[in-house]
């Protein structure tokens, strides 16, 4: 029985389940994982590296733990994509920059270390911007990952590679960070789901540092419920991140079924102005759904959340141009000697970094100079400030709020390189979230232009991810048939 | 130390950074300690390695308090701050630091001799490592390669930031003196220079007489004792003047004082100084230290120094009112500064002479004081009083209390063992008489009143009695006879 082949499209409660009462191998299940991503991930580039060897031993032991009676826990070999900003001890960890070249972390995230206790198994490391930055992965160091749905196209970023790998269904869960929508928006072009949780509610220790006051770790999976199983194995209190919100439990799966009768829905209009046709029905409809099934749906004006982008672009820079200085070629990754310390270090990132990190390295820098501080950094908190606040107010009237996630589809690889404008423009609505460090996620709702998958985005105020799970969850339901990962688990055996 | 020039005033500020004597350091469990092997206490977070986050060390926010309440200053809510600048030893390239809001704010020192000089702000943060730099005479400018040594970094430091209020090179010395005693006293510091553990910068400016604008400061680096601290602040302040004097200016800019030669020379200019792009520390959240644990610290905090001084002074005074509270000062301060105030108010207690037990303390006991704070007050005392009571000499009680200092028994029976109980006064009158017979002379000279050869007469019995009578005794038996 547990060694037959693994049945096809199971998500990661199935999988779970299986393995837990021993229905199924997790060696099965890894197997399996692993044989898709090596037929199609000459295509696609969803991994800087496949840690097959390690996978296969961690499958082992939850194998023997099953054996002996015990239970793996909650994800009992379920194979999970790590994006590659995620410290893991012994493998290698990139953050798509050569500047990291050679560096193995010596310790674990906090978020790895959790997934290995929820019995998850780690199957590799996911291809993303550099450090982060850009919103189409085509800053990597190593290529670009491509959208499954269409290989000319981008899988959005900086999370691509971990999206690309759900919606490409080599895993049934992958981890991202979200900084001003790097999850979010590569689940909207990729028909998964995308989480960024409520800032503090996930621990980043282990995760490298972009901007520190916006990061935040979350799930892809391909369904609601997965994405829930996820962020409550990854969520909680964590000592060793300060900025980690004390005695906060996650609990949003048990809340998928209550429904949304009566819970007060408002739809961001001035994110509506921006937003392609398609897009703009695709929000309607998911409002309409809504309405269906018992939630009230108003329209919202926050002209606020529009001053997001510039004050993003003020606040990511200036922390980032921090974060990234310890990449001076003293103690770790990428050295280029030179005549003397200065010299090696300015060699080392000039030939480590890509033009996008250099470039928010550079702005940061000037924008915290002396003499503009207060017209740049200072100004951007206030704004950031004015940002949340207008949330805040927004949520006395309403429960949630939707709007999409991204104003178009996943647009084609190469389009918006030479624009830097463009690419930032494609976080405009994703980025407030960030700024007021509430929770907000993308859910696979229908299909657009090229028959490329839109996302809808929900709002919740702060810590209140299982009212925007609920949400969430209701919208799926409502969700136009093929509009989620078109290849789901198994594609390769499955029709 | 010379007088300056006359015409010209000094005006110095000090910077101290003082190492705290946590258990482990300021934002990781690392220990913190000094003197290990080259980078063992070392972990992802003092390493700075990616994705790596600083926790504050409670203990090293509880030790800024103790110091922030012996300096007077207010303790208030405060951020920390990150100060960027790229050095191979600093391990972020970029310092945890405190910058406009701190830990504790606007106190004050008062000196020993009652100068009051004003504390603006005592910040935590944390430090670097420590770069060594191998061949072409230790610099980092003509060095082979260097070597980094991370055991150091994160360690916690509170920076102390005096005000310009230090107008001579002695202030300056009496002022970093005065605040280690504090920082020893309030258990925050081990205060040793030497090791590093007290860092001294200080800003230096000159101007005329009178003028009200403070000059154009530059700061001096590198004085790693106070001898240093006084010479480098002599020698900055004598180099400013001669250029002001001869029609130069003075450049702000920061200097490095060389020890060997003397002198300070510039490490860098205003214009090369960083932009250290001060902003908030995202990885860490706002400290407000709630009133209950400020008030804890306080109530907690041991008498500081010049409270110690101030009760031992009345002490040893009580015990004789005749004595003369300035003379005594030195030694007051030493015995506080050592922590032997306890030793010398319990022998007192016991009934011992003041001015005696405070000098054997400042002098011998000094020379040891991790062992003389172990003496047991008690047998202290009962060594006091042999030798108040003339029953051993001033020689002989010091022999004797550097033997105890090295645990070698009670001081009666050092006193047998050595010997010294009896030159008594019946066996005195005989050595005496043999003296005043074998120098008749000097005898005679000393009876018409000649003050000078009766040092002489003293020293020789002294000589026959190898030191062990007692000075006091001596001089009366032979007045006696001079008069008999």
């Amino acid at each position: 029985m547990s060694s037959t082949a693994m049945p096809d499209a199971m998500n990661a409660f199935e999988i779970a389940h299986a393995v837990r009462t021993g229905a199924v191998l997790a060696r099965t299940v890894v197997m399996d994982a692993l044989e898709r991503i090596a037929n199609q991930e000459q295509d696609l580039h969803c991994f800087n590296v496949v840690t097959e060897d390690v996978a296969l031993a961690a499958a082992d032991a939850v194998d023997a733990t099953v054996a002996r009676g015990e239970d793996p826990g909650p994800l009992a070999g379920v194979p999970v994509a790590l994006k590659d900003n995620l410290c893991t001890r012994g493998i290698a960890t990139t953050c798509s920059s050569k500047i990291l070249e050679g560096w193995i972390p010596p310790y674990d995230a906090t978020v790895v270390d959790r997934l290995r206790r929820a019995g998850a198994i780690v199957v590799g490391k996911t291809n993303l911007d550099e450090f982060a930055m850009g919103s189409s992965t085509e800053n990597s160091a190593f290529g670009p990952s491509r959208n499954p749905w269409d290989h000319s196209r981008v899988p959005g970023g900086s999370s691509g590679g971990s999206a690309a790998a759900v919606a490409a269904g080599y895993v049934p869960l992958s981890l991202g960070s979200d900084t001003g929508g790097s999850i979010r928006q590569p689940a909207s072009f990729c028909g998964v789901v995308g989480v960024k949780p409520t800032y503090g509610l996930v621990s980043r220790y282990g995760l490298i540092a972009f901007a520190s006051s916006l990061d935040q770790i979350g799930p892809f999976a391909t369904t609601v419920a997965d994405a829930a199983l996820l962020l409550e194995s990854i969520g909680g209190h964590d000592s060793r991140d300060s900025t980690s919100l004390d005695g906060e439990s996650v609990a949003v799966v048990d809340a998928l079924e209550l429904g949304v009768v009566g819970l007060r829905v408002g739809i961001i209009r001035d994110f509506l102005v921006d937003a392609d046709d398609s897009v703009v029905s695709a929000v309607n409809a998911a409002a309409a759904a809504l309405a269906v099934v018992g939630a009230t749906v108003d329209e919202v004006a926050i002209p606020e959340l529009m001053n997001g982008l510039a004050a993003y672009y003020l606040i990511a820079p200036a922390e980032a141009s921090s974060n990234l200085s310890r990449y001076d070629g003293v103690r770790y990754g990428l050295r280029v000697d030179g005549p003397d310390v200065a010299a090696m270090n300015a060699r080392t990132r000039a030939e480590g970094f890509g033009a996008e990190v250099k470039r928010r390295i550079m702005l940061g820098t000037y924008v915290l100079s002396a003499g503009y501080y207060d017209a740049y950094y200072a100004q951007a908190q206030r704004v950031r400030t004015l940002v949340a606040g207008a949330f805040n107010r927004a949520y006395e009237r309403f429960d949630v709020l939707i709007g999409p996630t991204t104003p178009s589809v996943a647009f084609a690889l190469g389009q918006k390189t030479e624009d830097p404008l463009a690419m930032y423009l494609s976080d405009l609505f994703t980025i407030p979230s960030n700024l007021a460090g509430h929770p907000a996620m993308s859910v696979p709702f229908a299909l657009g232009e090229h028959g490329l998958p839109i996302g809808v985005q929900v709002f919740a105020p702060a810590l209140k991810e299982s009212v925007m799970f609920r949400v969430a969850h209701a919208i799926e339901a409502a969700q136009q048939t093929g509009c989620r990962a078109p290849v789901g688990l198994s594609r390769s055996t499955r029709s | 130390m010379t007088l300056l020039t006359p015409g010209w005033e000094l005006t110095v500020g000090l910077e101290v950074h003082c190492e705290l004597q946590t258990e482990t350091k300021l934002f990781c469990s690392c220990a913190n300690a000094f003197g290990e092997e080259p980078n063992t206490n070392v972990c992802p977070v003092c390493l700075g390695l990616p994705g790596s986050l600083p926790v504050l060390n409670r203990l090293a926010v509880e030790y800024a308090m103790r110091i922030g309440i012996a300096l007077n200053c207010r303790v208030e809510p405060s951020i920390f701050h990150r100060k960027n600048y790229f050095y191979p030893d600093m391990p972020k390239d970029y310092q945890v630091s405190q910058y406009d809001s701190p830990i504790n704010v606007d106190g004050f020192i008062e000196l020993p001799a009652g100068t009051r000089v004003g504390i603006e702000r005592a910040h935590l943060e944390e430090d670097t490592g420590k770069t060594s730099h191998m061949g072409g005479g230790g610099r980092i400018h003509d060095a082979d390669y260097s070597l980094v040594d991370y055991n150091r970094a994160g360690v916690p430091l509170v920076e102390i930031v005096s005000r310009p209020d230090i107008s001579s090179p002695d202030d300056a010395r009496a002022y970093v003196s005065e605040l280690r005693s504090i920082l020893v006293a309030s258990g925050a510091s081990d205060g040793r220079m030497e090791e590093g553990s007290l860092r001294v910068d200080a800003n230096v400016s000159v101007r005329r007489s009178g003028m009200v604008e403070l000059g154009t400061r530059c700061e001096v680096k590198n004085m790693n004792s106070l001898r240093s601290l006084g010479r480098a602040i002599e020698y900055e302040a004598l180099r400013q003047i001669g250029l002001l004097e001869s029609g130069g200016r003075v450049v702000q800019e920061t200097r490095h004082w060389n020890e060997n030669e003397g002198r300070t020379s510039s490490l860098r200019s205003k214009e090369e100084a960083y932009d250290y792009r001060y902003f908030p520390e995202p990885d860490l959240v706002a400290l407000s230290p709630e009133s209950e644990w400020i008030d804890a610290v306080r109530d907690a905090l041991p008498p500081m120094p010049n409270a110690r001084r101030a009760t031992l002074g009345a002490l040893v005074l009580s015990s004789d009112p005749g004595l003369d509270e300035h003379a005594l000062r030195d030694q007051i301060a030493t015995v506080v500064d050592l922590g032997l105030d306890q030793l010398v108010s319990e022998a007192i207690g016991e009934g011992a002479d003041g001015r005696l037990a405070l000098a054997r303390c400042a002098n011998e006991a000094a020379t040891r004081p991790d062992a003389a704070r172990a003496l047991d007050p008690r047998a202290f005392g009962v060594l006091i009083g042999l030798e108040a009571g003339g029953k051993i000499s001033a020689t002989q009680s010091k022999t004797v209390l550097l033997e105890m200092l090295d645990g070698s028994g009670e001081p009666l029976e050092i006193v047998k063992r050595l010997g010294f109980e009896g030159v008594d006064k019946i066996h005195l009158g005989a050595i005496i008489d043999q003296i005043i017979a074998a120098n008749p002379a000097e005898w005679q000279r000393f009876v018409e009143g000649d003050e000078k050869v009766a040092q002489f007469l003293f020293g020789q019995v002294m000589r026959e009695t190898k030191g062990n009578a007692n000075g006091k005794l001596v001089a009366e038996a032979f007045h006696a006879r001079k008069s008999g």
